[in-house]
């Protein structure tokens, strides 16, 4: 196990090495947060809708869209050279592999997260900080998830034709429960109710994650398998 | 009889059944009370349901066989399924509205059922598109069957939280007839027109698996 | 130190390899000479164990770790200098920590690379990654080294310069295995050699000496026999 997570760490780094050097995915993914968001904050009228009602649909589908242009950018780096075939080479389980670039993923959609909360912050006005702690929980409970089909979707997507397009079609089935979960409780927590208030909906995000996570870990060679 | 054949045959035949069912629905069942003649689209919306969802359960359990099997012939039957279960899904969607309309005065509603039926149906839609992006037949059958087996596994939890969302959010409009307790002569109509849909799902299936076969699909 | 016993694989309705068998030791260097489609790649591949054969076996003893690929793909990161790239490589083959320092300055000075150790890859010429590729698959050390049409893209000199390093590596008791359509090239490296067409093999044996013309007039007869 620990030979497991030392590999996956290894990879993650590497990865996250390689996306700060070339900044092409996380640079787009910053653009396009801060695009929808002044999309969505102009196209409102502040006066028919409260914004704390609408606000958090409108964080969570710009943080769900953000993180999926960056997810093909996973294995994307491995076609370049043909470096993917190198891995598989490499005496490391394949779970590493998958976790190593599960990881890299999660601490890159992170980011777009807390740069997308920022700006959220600053157009709409809403008192996130009161709240900071049970909302940095949900976040994470709702992306964990995701990004994990997030992950293994990507490992298969990026040899085919159309990957850009592919992997959000596929991927969107699989947006639904987090996304309705994580929008419920923060509207509740935006609203200032406990987070106690919302035991089946963390119930569901932790049954989800738990889920996901383990389906993908044991699909994931599945994927690189010839 | 080639299996094309005795799968035109039973399609056939269900067709026929089919046909007898509208007729029994249309004129030997009696008209529900609150809906009126409207609500005999019931006895095609409930089925095809069924079938589209037993169509995601045998392409999933076909998924699992296959990873573990290897078999191609398992692989060429989720194929198979995924297809036959999006015209079933495509049936759910249209029927619905048709009755949404004049019961609930809207065509579509997010309830748990109908939102069901629509990621699968869109669960569908990724699985084809998927297999259709990639030409290698291994790597084909090896990536549906992953989608396949999430897909399945992810089913439960949209149910469970579209079920949540619409417990704290209630409809606007009259609240949704449900199935349970029914007259007996519907009941009846119902349970023939499950068993007819499945004949059909048997049948659809049998010829596409067939088609399969010679076209390396 | 690998072997191959009754060894077929299919793709769908296409036969790729059929009933491959021959075992190879150390300090021996099996060129493998066909056309394109003949299998040759997949056998390489099959070796190394990235493909399961749809029958029969084959095998490196040693596993994962013992193998050492060259392909015409240089699998390093673009992005990362050659030194990072030999870095990561290597720790990934868990070559200890102080050994890595060593092999790293040791293949850096054979190679001719280390005016360019801190640049990135994505700035080297063909040439220069190809030998940056060899560093790579060097760093573990591996006993058995599986080259997958190494020649490629290649000019003339860098080509002899790769053949005269590869002679070199296999004259220090490694066992070697060589893919190549081009008869001219690794005709000097060889202990042994075998024909390839179709997924079979149609001649192997010692090369006894012969030279280029000689095994290219022997391919012919070969070919033209089967």
């Amino acid at each position: 196990m620990a030979e497991i997570l030392r590999h996956a760490w290894l990879i993650a780094r590497k990865d996250l090495r390689l996306e700060f050097r070339s900044r092409t995915a996380l640079a787009s993914a910053f653009v396009f947060t801060a695009l929808v968001l002044v999309i969505f904050e102009h196209g409102r009228d502040p006066t028919a809708v409260p914004t704390i009602d609408l606000a958090p649909s409108i964080l969570w589908v710009t943080f769900s869209f953000a993180a999926m242009l960056g997810l093909n950018r996973a294995f994307q780096a491995e076609l370049e050279n043909q470096a993917l075939d190198g891995l598989l080479l490499a005496p490391i389980s394949r779970t590493s592999l998958f976790w190593g670039k599960f990881g890299a993923n999660l601490v890159f959609v992170a980011l777009v997260q807390i740069v997308g909360v920022l700006l959220f912050i600053l157009f709409f006005n809403v008192p996130v900080w009161r709240v900071w702690l049970p909302f940095l929980l949900v976040c994470a409970l709702a992306t964990v998830g995701f990004i994990a089909v997030g992950t293994l979707f990507s490992a298969m997507v990026v040899r085919t034709r159309f990957a850009e397009l592919m992997l959000p079609v596929l991927l969107l089935p699989f947006l639904l429960p987090p996304l309705i979960a994580a929008v419920a409780i923060t509207v509740k927590l935006f609203a200032g109710r406990p987070l106690s208030e919302s035991g089946g909906w963390l119930r569901l995000l932790a049954g989800y994650d738990l889920a996901f996570v383990s389906l993908t870990t044991l699909l994931f060679p599945a994927t690189v398998t010839e | 009889m080639t299996l094309a054949q005795r799968g035109r045959w039973i399609t056939l035949a269900a067709l026929v059944l089919l046909a007898g069912i509208y007729v029994r629905a249309l004129r030997f069942t009696p008209v529900e009370l609150h809906q009126g003649p409207a609500q005999k689209i019931f006895y095609l919306h409930v089925p095809a349901a069924w079938s589209a969802m037993l169509s995601m359960g045998l392409v999933g359990l076909a998924s699992i066989l296959f990873l573990i099997m290897k078999d191609a012939r398992l692989d060429r039957f989720a194929a198979a399924s995924a297809e036959v279960g999006t015209t079933f899904c495509c049936v759910m969607l249209t029927t619905g509205p048709l009755w949404a309309r004049p019961i609930w005065g809207t065509w579509w509603t997010w309830d748990a059922r109908l939102t069901l039926t629509l990621m699968l149906f869109f669960l569908f839609i990724g699985y084809q598109v998927l297999r259709g992006a990639v030409t290698d037949p291994r790597l084909r059958a090896n990536y549906a069957a992953v989608v396949g087996i999430c897909g399945l596994i992810l089913l439960p939890f949209i149910h469970l939280s579209v079920y949540l969302f619409r417990t704290l959010h209630p409809l606007p409009i009259v609240l949704k007839p449900s199935a349970p307790s029914l007259p007996a002569p519907m009941l009846v109509t119902l349970l023939l027109s499950f068993g007819v849909f499945t004949l059909l799902y048997v049948g659809f299936v049998m010829q596409r698996y067939a088609l399969g076969e010679t076209g390396d699909a | 130190m690998l072997w191959a016993r009754e060894l077929s694989h299919a793709f769908g309705a296409i036969r790729a390899l059929d009933g491959i068998s021959f075992t190879l030791d150390r300090g021996q260097t099996l060129v493998i000479f066909g056309p394109n489609g003949a299998g040759k790649t997949t056998l390489l591949r099959v070796l190394a164990g990235l493909v399961r054969p749809s029958r029969g076996s084959a095998g490196v003893e040693g596993g994962r770790r013992a193998i050492g690929w060259i392909g015409h793909q240089s699998q390093l990161y673009g992005h990362l200098s050659v030194r990072e790239n030999l870095r990561f490589w290597g720790t990934l083959y868990d070559v200890p920590a102080g050994e890595l320092e060593r092999r790293e300055g040791e293949l850096l000075a054979r190679l001719g690379l280390e005016a360019r150790a801190g640049q990135q890859v994505r700035t080297l010429s063909r040439g220069e990654t190809q030998r940056a590729a060899i560093a790579r698959a060097l760093m573990h050390d591996p006993p058995v080294l599986l080259l997958d049409e190494p020649f490629t893209g290649l000019d003339r000199l860098a080509a002899e310069e790769l053949g005269r390093l590869l002679g070199e590596l296999a004259a220090r008791g490694r066992a070697t295995v060589l893919v190549t359509h081009d008869v001219k090239e690794g005709t000097e490296l060889a202990s042994d050699v075998a024909f390839m067409r179709s997924g079979r093999f149609v001649a192997f044996g010692p090369r006894g000496g012969r030279d280029a013309a000689a095994l290219t007039a022997a391919y012919r007869e070969a070919v033209a026999g089967g």
